[in-house]
């Protein structure tokens, strides 16, 4: 089946008004010996019904867990009902960019008041209305912090998501720039002496995560203060955005960038992506930082209403010389999260405390497992590395039993000598919990 | 209408917790006090009021399903509500991206077999899903550009783009260090060959084309335009952004090009959503397979896993594998066309533009009079001259009509552009309607020009202060 409405006598029709005879005649521009001259090559089309039994089939082939004990960038949460009704309304899933602010005044007002909630959920004074997802906003955040400060060295602390690391290194790459990474301490936390002798002249920017890859808060201060003291720039991302209903904002402990993931705010994890990516920063990057903005102002008559603007930093407008190339960005999964936002409201407060009390409970009923103990000292939020005896064999045991298992550090990170780290949300029932220690036992 | 935060009242809540079935231990006992915030400002209101907030929302919102979306280069077609629900599918979106491998088989074949479609529909080789979006996919394959002659251990500094382009193109090139030079159109609105030789040099790293191009038109001399930049090292990149003029009809690996980009949010069906998420796969033929982003799909026997074993590769451009759900649409649609149904597609769209074309060609000067592909660029100077009436005027006046205007000022070789997509999902009463708009604003542009400059006069809110929001600019709220 296909979508199109026009019936023989309507192409007919319309074919006489062109002034063409035959379909072909319309892509008379193509040189002859490019045209196709076949049908391609793909299955046989499908009615609307053999579409939805065959997509059910290939969503049946994947095994959804009983329970999961992965996080690492991800992360299973409640996703009120509300959410998927209001991303449901087609005048939002089916329209465009707000680019006529007229008749888009509903999603325009939508990401202004989510430019908010993000401001006053990271402590800055500006975010953007959303980037692809955590790694590409961590490392447009450290591009655009080279490019203004005209240094080419990025310092990232190995603490950082590996994937996140990777990102920023194709980036960086592509662009000319070193990148050199800072170990962690016993708490799992950025060494700060060796901080302080990675920084230099060169260094544009430091980039650490809090929650960072293994669960552990960092004390953002002292590494602005570090960072600062080089004249470089603190990118602070977290791994978890619904860690900030009780961490301290990562801009008022003196982030210049705070960067992150925020499919925990009302997003499935569906797979890797769609998600978005947070990013924020202060006044003094308004008029550079990257993505979408929208500011509000007033119309002729005097009524409030919202635009998007400053979009001299963007590239439909600066070419070459944007801050981005970003155009597209992930509208209706900050959509999402905008709504999850309103009706978490101060609630959000109690959910991060019952993660908080759920990876605690687990990370001590794990830890009394013979050879099985946390890898760090740091204090941690709703994630944890545990060394264990034998971690594949952990993993294939809680498979078998219906668990995804912990995230394997031992590819990532082989010098800790094997480990797994696990993840506890509000999903995470304590029977299931209780379970699982005992299938390890 | 009121903010959010204006509507919050202190103690009132929609999202309930469930009661800890652990034990609630004080935090500050778990984390040091100094690491932990002090208030959280989020706005307290109760369920009802939020459902009606964003249903009002909604309700200032425009979208296809609302209708007729002509905007250019957007390829605002319908969104086939089958492929909603089957994105929706719990065994999709309850799926974790570190899910077991042998949890994980129903979306790695999805994933493996889509870029095999691609392949086929493009003439390419080898896809990437994993860009998130057209622009990021630009950034991928100009990455993949700079691998390339890394990788032959010459470098390359410039990349050719034509004064055509969509502004993504110049700016991913800049944001992977390379230097942007322009090639000039010709007079029939083609790439002008002659500049292209005279700036094709052994620096140049390629040429970056969208074809048909922002005016809607084929690129003639497509043959001798790779051929130039292929004598001379170079490799040609496709903006695949105007696909959907081709699919089914020509395929741009065949034509000469290198790389492509496309973006699954406008020729495969896959919705907005305001402005994403979208994604933008990256095909490429066999020379350039290596350097594509890792990790890839592979298959064995029947078994799918993910394999970061290609060291040539730039390596990753985003977390995970991309836009996952926006592929399920993807997918879908091209299950239901098959093959037949995609070549219906360009050639439908390339009637209904060509249909508007010839309609409103008696009231509208064209920018470029010839055939057009799935889009036909006009130029509101007739209208300036005559009454004053600029593009904007007559696309605000549009609103009043109940239309989505069409991509205006772009591209921006023509003044006062007015770009059209009308896409193939529309029948032929839409385009009759919104013919007869546009003919009845010219019209009103003669007689009444001070209502077309005084458009919108219906939307609830009008002409809005963009100077205004730049000078003082008011990004968040902060009165409550």
């Amino acid at each position: 089946m296909d979508y199109i409405p026009h019936t023989q006598d309507d192409v007919n029709e319309m074919m006489r008004a062109v002034g063409v005879d035959s379909l072909e005649a319309l892509f008379a521009d193509i040189p002859e010996a490019y045209r196709l001259g076949r049908l391609l090559d793909l299955p046989a089309p499908l009615a609307e019904q053999e579409i939805w039994e065959h997509m059910s089939g290939l969503a049946g082939r994947n095994r959804l867990p009983r329970a999961t004990l992965t996080g690492a960038g991800a992360y299973h949460h409640y996703i009120p009902a509300v959410v998927s009704h209001v991303l449901a309304r087609p005048e939002f899933y089916t329209a465009y960019t707000p680019y006529q602010a007229e008749i888009s005044q509903g999603i325009l007002q939508a990401i202004y008041e989510y430019q908010t909630m993000i401001t006053r959920l990271t402590g800055t004074r500006v975010a953007n209305a959303s980037m692809y997802d955590g790694a590409t906003a961590m490392a447009e955040a450290a591009v655009l912090s080279a490019k203004s400060l005209g240094r080419d060295r990025l310092v990232m602390a190995r603490s950082v998501h590996p994937e996140y690391r990777k990102v920023v290194k194709t980036y960086a790459w592509a662009n000319g720039y070193e990148c050199v990474e800072i170990p962690f301490d016993a708490a799992g936390r950025v060494e700060l002496e060796a901080l302080r002798g990675l920084l230099d002249g060169r260094s544009a920017a430091v980039l650490v995560q809090s929650p960072n890859f293994f669960g552990v808060i960092e004390d953002i201060g002292p590494l602005a203060d570090l960072a600062h003291g080089q004249g470089a720039l603190l990118v602070a991302g977290f791994a978890e955005p619904t860690s900030l209903g009780i961490l301290k904002p990562p801009g008022e402990a003196g982030a210049d960038f705070v960067v992150g993931e925020g499919q925990g705010f009302g997003n499935p994890v569906s797979y890797g992506g769609p998600y978005l990516g947070i990013l924020a920063s202060t006044d003094a990057f308004l008029r550079k930082i990257p993505g979408r903005l929208v500011g509000a102002t007033v119309d002729r008559e005097g009524q409030r209403g919202y635009v998007l603007t400053l979009q001299t930093r963007e590239q439909h407008i600066r070419r070459e010389k944007a801050t981005s190339n970003i155009c597209s960005n992930e509208a209706l999964c900050m959509l999402a999260a905008a709504v999850y936002l309103a009706c978490l409201g101060k609630n959000l407060r109690k959910l991060a405390s019952l993660n908080v009390w759920k990876a605690h409970y687990l990370k001590g009923s794990l830890s009394t497992l013979p050879g099985w103990r946390p890898l760090f000292t740091g204090p941690v939020y709703n994630e944890f590395a545990l060394a264990c005896p034998d971690p594949k064999e952990a993993n294939r045991r809680l498979e078998k039993a219906g668990y995804t298992g912990g995230y394997d550090l031992s590819g990532e990170y082989p010098e800790l000598g094997g480990g797994l780290l696990f993840c506890a949300t509000e999903m995470l029932r304590r029977e299931d919990m209780d379970n699982v220690v005992s299938l390890l036992r | 209408m009121e903010l959010i935060f204006e509507k919050s009242r202190p103690g009132r809540t929609a999202g309930s917790v469930p009661a800890s079935d652990v034990p609630e231990t004080a935090l500050e006992t778990l984390i040091p006090a100094g690491l932990l915030r002090d208030d959280l400002d989020l706005p307290e209101l109760a369920e009802v009021d939020i459902v009606r907030h964003y249903t009002r929302l909604a309700r200032r919102n425009f979208g296809v399903d609302v209708g007729f979306y002509p905007l250019g280069s957007c390829t605002m077609k319908y969104n086939p509500k089958v492929n909603e629900n089957a994105a929706r599918l719990d065994g999709f979106t309850g799926l974790h991206p570190y899910a077991p491998v042998a949890f994980s088989q129903g979306s790695l074949r999805l994933l493996h077999e889509l870029a095999g479609y691609l392949s086929e529909i493009c003439g390419m080789d080898e896809f990437t899903l994993q860009p998130a979006a057209g622009a990021h996919g630009e950034l991928t394959g100009v990455m993949i550009i700079k691998k390339h002659f890394e990788k032959k251990g010459r470098k390359r500094s410039t990349i050719l783009i034509p004064d055509t382009a969509h502004g993504t193109n110049p700016a991913s090139v800049a944001l992977c260090g390379f230097q942007v030079a322009t090639v000039r159109s010709n007079a029939e609105g083609g790439i002008d060959v002659a500049h292209l030789r005279e700036l094709m040099t052994e620096d140049v790293a390629g040429l970056m084309l969208t074809n048909p191009n922002t005016l809607g038109l084929f690129e003639r001399n497509i043959e001798e335009v790779a051929d130039i930049v292929h004598r001379r090292g170079g490799l040609l990149y496709c903006d695949g952004a105007n696909a959907n003029a081709l699919v089914g009809v020509t395929r741009p690996g065949d034509l000469g090009f290198d790389i492509i980009q496309l973006n699954l949010h406008k020729t495969f069906s896959t919705p907005h959503g305001c402005g994403g998420p979208g994604s933008g796969p990256v095909g490429v033929k066999r020379h350039l397979a290596p350097f594509l982003p890792v990790p890839r799909v592979v298959k064995k026997g029947k078994r799918y896993r993910w394999s970061e074993e290609f060291p040539l590769s730039i390596g990753r451009v985003r977390a995970f594998y991309g836009n996952f759900g926006v592929m399920v649409k993807a997918y879908a649609y091209i299950r239901a066309l098959g093959a037949e149904g995609m070549r219906r597609v360009s050639e439908n769209a390339v009637l209904n533009a060509n249909y508007v074309m010839a309609r409103l060609k008696p009231h509208y000067r064209l920018a470029y009079d010839r055939v057009c592909m799935h889009e036909c660029v006009f130029t509101g100077e007739r209208q300036v001259q005559e009454s004053g009436v600029h593009t904007t005027d007559i696309a605000k006046r549009l609103l009043d009509y109940g239309f989505h205007p069409p991509t205006i000022y772009f591209p921006l070789i023509v003044r006062e552009a007015i770009m059209i997509e009308p896409t193939e999902t529309e029948s032929k009463e839409t385009l009759d309607e919104f013919c007869e708009a546009m003919i009845s604003i010219a019209r009103e542009a003669r007689e009444n020009p001070d209502l077309v400059k005084s458009a919108p006069l219906t939307t609830p809110v009008k002409r809005l202060d963009d100077v205004l929001a730049a000078r003082k600019p008011d990004v968040c709220w902060t009165l409550c």
